[in-house]
């Protein structure tokens, strides 16, 4: 038996754990349907196909994340959802129409078919942008200013670009010939958005709180600076292997960028961590006041101990199932 | 003007309605599934792998609108109903959280390899693909279930500074409701894709389709809707009972007892008066309510006025007999239609053409009987949400009324499209399947040795796939 304590720490951090494999996970199928053309229906088929085995199991670790917010720290749940009302019902309307279109393309009569392409790119968008959204709000402390909107829209596009950035790279090791070309010059238009917006949201993180400011450039803590560091060197490695394989595809390694992007993910993820803890709704609330009962959180840490390592365990085994280049667009 | 508590009410209402119009199809379906993959296993016979082939497009389908529904929920519990996780989290929370951990991973990974990989893993790896994600979403409509009946009969807990805290695991998931109402869900389900199955497949027979496999799914899903049918109207009647023990408020809105009664009659019929507590236009059958309920003629059900907290009666009462109308109806019709297919079969007498219209127009019939009873059963705890512990207006949010609307108005939006959409492309999907020729190879040969099988089969590219491509 954990104490409520430890219970708080191990649960936040598998509740980070979740949001972080999410935002990876997912943001490669979103960032692919944000990406989706609508005047190359083999393409579209191709992309599609890409992200098909996975789009389901990658949208279980928000439900997942989600679900561990509201068992662990209830009232930091419904704190977070109540300011973030309408852009959570605007990423849930995304989340549902980039689902249904997914099957709907392929079964609806074929004259509607393009209508549920745009259904599925602009689903995917309108969620990783509200998503993006999120982020800034929450980066604000829910502030209903002109200032936190502002830059909670210039984080819904740094999101988004990320996630696009995360999609083409994506697309470059899992496709090939044309479409794996137009993949590449994606990559590198999304690699220069993301970067700017992940600057941007760092750099106002730093100015809106002295504490954060302290707590990264404090000479104890100066280790921290690794992380900025590590992620631009991802974004260099990212750049110049784009660049190797936008000239000769063998001359790149196919699957460099997306590795770097998980880097980036994480680190930027990892980042923003260190920046709230222990907070879990900015200055208001921390960890330790919003964690749930001892005997609840045990009683679902014994089965999540066996549970969550037989579902690494099927997830590689699905992943190994469909390695490889994506073979033309089949269902079943 | 609408306040936050009845638009949050309407809200939820409508999403869970939503909701479970798929799961109660997927939930059946993914072992009907299963058995046709394991008939072709062992028959080889390819008219199996047909069958699995039109069903399995429905269900992935109908599985995509599950889910995305049911996402939303879960978010709904923090924007909606702040003060259900506040005061009952630690119950309700480990059993949401064993859902998602045990049962949607499961699902939505193994159906990846379902949808995806049969020509990239082994035929019998793939039928175990197919058994695990019905098996995933059995256990998912398990641990909801048991969250559900808790709610509905809670057990295992103690109230601390109004906090529940759990007690008793054991207590707690298998609470004395949870039994019934698995099983009575289970059936439901089964029915539901029987009839499904059974209507598309009527459809297609009827608009000239004389292959084999639709002929083949109107035999199995007539054969489970006529052992499952009875079996409901069964453990229906016991879910009744231990509502009765538990939740007799309930029983006397289903069965219109406005005041105890000993030999109270079973109403065929009333229009409950709110104002005059008390029925009209009754038609009644004497003294069988009791009967059915204690099994005792004389026996005493209490009444209505004799509950300090009574749920609304009219809605109750009239979904209760609209599930119960359109079990009887299921019975009647599946019965009689598995009869004319054995005479069909036996003597080569063809099935009436009527008989097969019934059973297209009784396709979502299903969804008619299960939203009724979920009315029932959940209209029926009020003004509780957690019986005795919590009502829905301790736990109402309280974010702005406009808001709520606004949320409300679009999922109202998108659920519409959706189930049109839905409703069509199954219509599409049927009269596709139609007008595809038969092909008489193997569809699938079942490969033990080759993980990576670079050449597929020229027979394995059916029309039907290009027609989807």
């Amino acid at each position: 038996m954990f104490d409520q304590n430890t219970l708080a720490i191990i649960f936040a951090g598998l509740m980070a754990l979740s949001v972080l494999l999410y935002a990876i996970l997912d943001g490669y199928d979103l960032g692919v349907g944000m990406l989706l053309p609508l005047d190359n229906q083999k393409d579209s088929d191709s992309m599609i196909a890409s992200i098909g085995p996975f789009w389901d199991a990658n949208e279980t670790w928000l439900v997942l994340a989600i679900g561990l917010l509201l068992i662990a720290f209830p009232s930091a749940h419904s704190m977070i959802l109540k300011a973030l009302y309408l852009p959570t019902v605007l990423m849930l309307i995304g989340l549902i129409l980039r689902g249904v279109a997914f099957d709907f393309r392929a079964k609806a009569a074929f004259s509607h078919k393009p209508t549920w392409d745009k259904a599925f790119k602009a689903g995917s968008f309108l969620a990783a942008s509200a998503q993006g959204y999120m982020l800034g709000m929450y980066v604000m402390g829910f502030e209903q200013s002109l200032i936190s909107i502002v830059f909670a829209l210039i984080s819904a596009l740094g999101v988004s670009a990320a996630y696009c950035f995360i999609g083409a790279a994506w697309l470059v090791m899992k496709t090939e010939h044309s479409l794996q070309q137009r993949a590449i010059r994606y990559a590198k238009r999304m690699l220069v958005i993301s970067f700017v917006g992940i600057c941007l949201v760092s750099v106002t993180n730093l100015l809106i709180d002295t504490s954060i400011y302290q707590r990264w450039l404090s000479t104890s803590l100066s280790l921290l600076l690794l992380i900025p560091t590590v992620v631009i060197a991802m974004y260099i490695y990212a750049w110049r292997q784009l660049v190797r394989l936008d000239n000769n595809v063998s001359t790149g390694i196919e699957a460099a960028p997306f590795l770097a992007c998980m880097v980036i993910f994480s680190l930027s993820f990892v980042g923003l961590a260190i920046s709230f803890y222990p907070y879990i709704v900015p200055n208001q609330l921390t960890i330790w006041q919003s964690v749930a009962a001892a005997e609840s959180l045990n009683f679902l840490l014994y089965g999540a101990m066996v549970v969550i390592p037989s579902i690494v365990a099927y997830t590689v085994f699905s992943y190994w199932v469909f390695w490889g280049k994506v073979e033309d667009l089949r269902y079943y | 003007m609408l306040d936050t508590e009845l638009l949050s009410r309407i809200q939820f209402a409508v999403n869970i309605s939503f909701h479970i119009l798929f799961p109660t199809i997927t939930i059946a379906m993914c072992w009907f599934l299963v058995f046709f993959k394991l008939r072709f296993d062992q028959t080889g016979d390819a008219v199996w792998m047909r069958a699995y082939r039109f069903w399995v497009k429905i269900f992935a389908l109908t599985f995509a609108l599950g889910v995305v529904s049911g996402v939303t929920m879960s978010f709904q519990f923090g924007t909606n109903w702040p003060g259900f996780m506040e005061k009952v989290g630690n119950i309700a929370g480990p059993l949401l959280g064993y859902e998602v951990l045990t049962a949607f991973f499961l699902e939505a990974t193994f159906l990846g390899v379902m949808l995806f990989g049969i020509k990239r893993v082994p035929a019998k790896v793939h039928t175990l693909a197919t058994i695990i994600v019905a098996l995933g979403t059995t256990l998912s409509a398990f641990w909801i279930l048991s969250l559900n009946s808790w709610m509905h009969t809670p057990t295992g807990f103690e109230m601390r500074d109004g906090v529940a805290f759990p007690l008793d695991w054991w207590a707690i998931i298998f609470n004395p409701s949870f039994p019934y109402r698995f099983t009575h869900v289970l059936l439901a389900s089964g029915l539901t894709a029987s009839f499904l199955m059974a209507g598309i497949s009527a459809l297609r027979i009827l608009n000239g389709d004389d292959k084999r496999a639709p002929k083949l799914t109107l035999k199995v899903s007539l054969t489970a809707a006529m052992m499952l049918a009875p079996l409901q109207i069964f453990v229906g009647d016991l879910h009744g009972l231990n509502t009765l023990q538990h939740q007799p408020a309930k029983i006397a809105a289903m069965e219109g007892v406005w005041h105890t009664e000993q030999g109270a009659p079973l109403l065929l019929f009333a229009l409950p008066n709110t104002a005059t507590q008390s029925n009209d236009f009754e038609i009644a059958i004497p003294k069988l309510a009791s009967l059915i309920l204690t099994h005792q003629l004389d026996g005493e059900i209490k009444g209505l006025t004799d509950f300090e907290h009574h749920p609304p009666v009219t809605p109750i009462f009239f979904s209760f007999r609209i599930m119960v109308a359109t079990g009887m109806l299921m019975i009647i019709v599946a019965w009689l239609a598995r009869y004319k297919l054995y005479k069909q079969e036996r003597h080569q007498q063809p099935m009436p053409t009527w008989l097969l219209k019934v059973l297209v127009m009784m396709s979502f019939s299903g969804w008619v009987a299960t939203l009724a009873g979920w009315y029932v059963t959940e209209i029926g705890r009020q003004p509780y949400l957690v019986s005795g512990v919590l009502t829905v207006k301790e736990a109402v949010t309280d974010i702005a009324a406009t808001n709520v609307g606004i949320s409300l108005l679009l999922y109202i939006v998108v659920y519409a499209v959706l189930l049109i959409a839905y409703l069509s492309t199954l219509l599409v999907m049927a009269m596709r399947a139609v007008e595809i020729e038969e092909i008489n190879e193997q569809e699938h040969q079942p490969r033990g040795q080759s993980k990576y099988a670079k050449h597929r089969l020229a027979t394995d590219v059916t029309t039907e796939e290009q027609a989807n491509v």
